[in-house]
């Protein structure tokens, strides 16, 4: 079961603060959601593989793609051009012309 | 000219052969999406200005009599997950409200490389999060079929803009069901290639590993078309495989005759609605009809895969929207006085509540002392269920099931219940877990008229044996779409 504390930890860790209302809500779903995702704990997979990627699962395509099918993503390392910094900067909430700007990094 | 009626090639033919030109189609799509998408809510930005010159340039090549490109004078619509270059691009959501995209995906560009002109972006669930469009961050989407209804989630937009006519095609991202499932609420063709396929480069993540872009269309042929143009690799999308890029349009009208069609049981069994099993089972034999076997076969992992997928893309989505935080980009929260201050302000005010729900549970299965007990071990569930589908296709050619368990429901029905919702997704999010495509494609209607989908699940890379089949199907049924 996820506890209050719980909560208020985990939204620490995701940067989030929430209200009162959200958290009370959040304990609620997260409960709900978690005890459904505990019917995973029927199954035993002492002996099984973790997945973390689609391409490990490619079987029968071995062949065809070979040993790498990924080879071709790799390339000389050159330096290419990139996304231009005046572009880079366009979106962003607060410049100084240069540079990202930020609220005060250092509590004190 | 029936705009409703269009298909991808019709309008490429009718540009080609001169009964109109890429700009008139362009100025008579706008004045449908004028005149009736405000009740619909499928667009959230127009992109007139793009549109309108990639007509112009469209209309100099038929001018001029060169031959034109595949998708030629064809409008589609773009699921607003995409960045597309100086239009924005939200997500759905309002940290990214005001965003205007500096590149563009792989795939818009290869549309547009296609001859395509796109219309605008289309509403979605906030981050592609949702089942329902409801989650949208700006307005919900209504089911053209009827307006009290969801147009299903999370490319509810895109599928809603076929289903209008207010696109001939679209384009959507598919996590859990978000391309299958709605296709199958709005009765229009939704495929979702293999991962690695189609380039993931510009599609704004969810989670990486799920993440599958692909394509909505009026007929199995036209997301045959759309598919061609936006399959193969892509160096900047590494996880796209170096896998030959067959004729799909070549398997257009091709027979089934021989072919093995497993269907599990574990997708017919009692919970499913009785007018959903009767046109599916339709479905089915008419395939039989066609010379086709069917196989019976088992998924036994299926009931596993819901929770399995909760943990995985909670996983990943907490990690992907942790660079929403008001400093590059997006939405930033002027009250706070620190740095930490300022990315929690930001993150609560710019995320809604499904969102945060995910993050907070993604975060949660990753950190210490759950992530073995979780993330690990959906892992390694996620291997089972990707067996499964391994030991079915040594047997059958392809698979059919339902695309959703019942048609699409009202609008604020499933919104106070997440776990209602996440299960509007059991028959399509195991797909997405192995990574193998599916389509869907309309099968039938409910008594209330409302449409029922058919899903058609292939090996990985084998988009051609599933469009083959869905071709066949779509004409044995098209007197029942009527």
């Amino acid at each position: 079961m996820v506890s209050e504390k719980d909560v208020s930890y985990v939204a620490e860790l995701a940067n989030l603060e929430l209200t009162e209302e959200e958290r009370a809500r959040m304990l609620k779903d997260m409960n709900s959601i978690l005890g459904y995702i505990d019917r995973l704990n029927q199954l035993d997979t002492s002996n099984v593989e973790p997945m973390a990627q689609v391409a490990s699962r490619y079987g029968e395509l071995k062949d065809e793609i070979a040993a790498n099918p990924f080879a071709y993503a790799l390339r000389a390392d050159e330096p290419r051009p990139c996304l231009p910094h005046d572009e880079a900067l366009r979106n962003a909430p607060v410049t100084d012309g240069m540079f990202f700007k930020v609220p005060k990094v250092i509590e004190r | 000219m029936n705009l409703d009626l269009l298909t991808v090639d019709a309008a490429r033919t009718a540009v080609l052969e001169k009964e109109t030109t890429a700009t008139a189609l362009v100025d008579a799509f706008y004045a449908k999406i004028a005149a009736e998408d405000d009740a619909i809510g499928a667009y959230l930005t127009l992109s007139k200005e793009r549109a309108y010159a990639q007509a112009a340039r469209i209309d100099a090549i038929a001018d001029k009599g060169d031959a034109l490109p595949p998708l030629a004078g064809v409008p589609v619509a773009i699921k607003d997950v995409f960045t597309t270059r100086d239009v924005r691009t939200t997500a759905g959501s309002k940290i990214l409200e005001n965003f205007i995209a500096p590149y563009d995906a792989t795939v818009v560009a290869k549309l547009e490389h296609a001859g395509a002109i796109i219309l605008g972006k289309t509403n979605c669930d906030e981050f592609a999060m949702g089942s329902s469009n409801e989650n949208s961050g700006f307005h919900p989407v209504h089911n053209p079929r009827d307006l009290s209804r969801v147009p299903g989630g999370s490319s509810g937009g895109s599928a809603a803009a076929v289903a209008a006519g207010t696109a001939v095609a679209s384009l959507g991202s598919d996590t859990g069901g978000s391309i299958r499932q709605p296709a199958a609420f709005c009765g229009v063709v939704g495929l979702m290639p293999t991962y690695g396929r189609v380039s993931r480069y510009g599609l704004i993540a969810f989670a990486s590993s799920l993440d599958h872009p692909g394509p909505f269309g009026k007929t199995v042929k036209d997301a045959a078309i759309m598919l061609q143009a936006l399959a193969g690799r892509d160096p900047l999308d590494s996880t796209t495989a170096e896998v030959s890029v067959p004729n799909y349009c070549g398997q257009i009208g091709k027979p089934v005759t021989g072919m093995k069609i497993g269907a599990p049981l574990e997708y017919f069994e009692d919970g499913l609605d009785p007018e959903v099993r009767a046109a599916v089972e339709l479905g089915l034999q008419e395939l039989v009809n066609a010379g086709a076997e069917i196989v019976p076969i088992s998924l036994p992992h299926t009931a596993y895969s819901i929770p399995t997928y909760y943990v995985i893309a909670t996983a990943e989505a907490s990690s992907n929207l942790a660079r929403f935080d008001g400093v590059r980009y997006g939405l930033r929260s002027s009250e706070a006085k620190t740095l930490s201050e300022m990315y929690r302000r930001t993150r609560d005010a710019g995320f809604g509540a499904e969102v945060k729900r995910r993050i907070m549970l993604g975060t949660y299965v990753l950190s210490a002392g759950y992530y073995d007990a979780y993330y690990l071990k959906a892992q390694r569930v996620r291997s089972l269920l990707a067996r499964d589908f391994d030991e079915a296709f040594a047997k059958v050619d392809v698979i059919v099931t339902p695309t959703t368990p019942t048609p699409a429901f009202k609008l604020g029905e499933k919104t106070d219940d997440p776990l209602a919702m996440y299960l509007a997704d059991i028959f399509t999010v195991t797909a997405d877990l192995a990574g193998i495509p599916g389509i869907s494609i309309p099968c039938g209607k409910s008594k209330e008229g409302l449409p029922i989908g058919m899903q058609i699940l292939g090996k990985h890379f084998d988009e051609a044996t599933i469009l083959r089949v869905a071709h066949v199907a779509e004409h044995a049924l098209a007197p029942r779409m009527l």
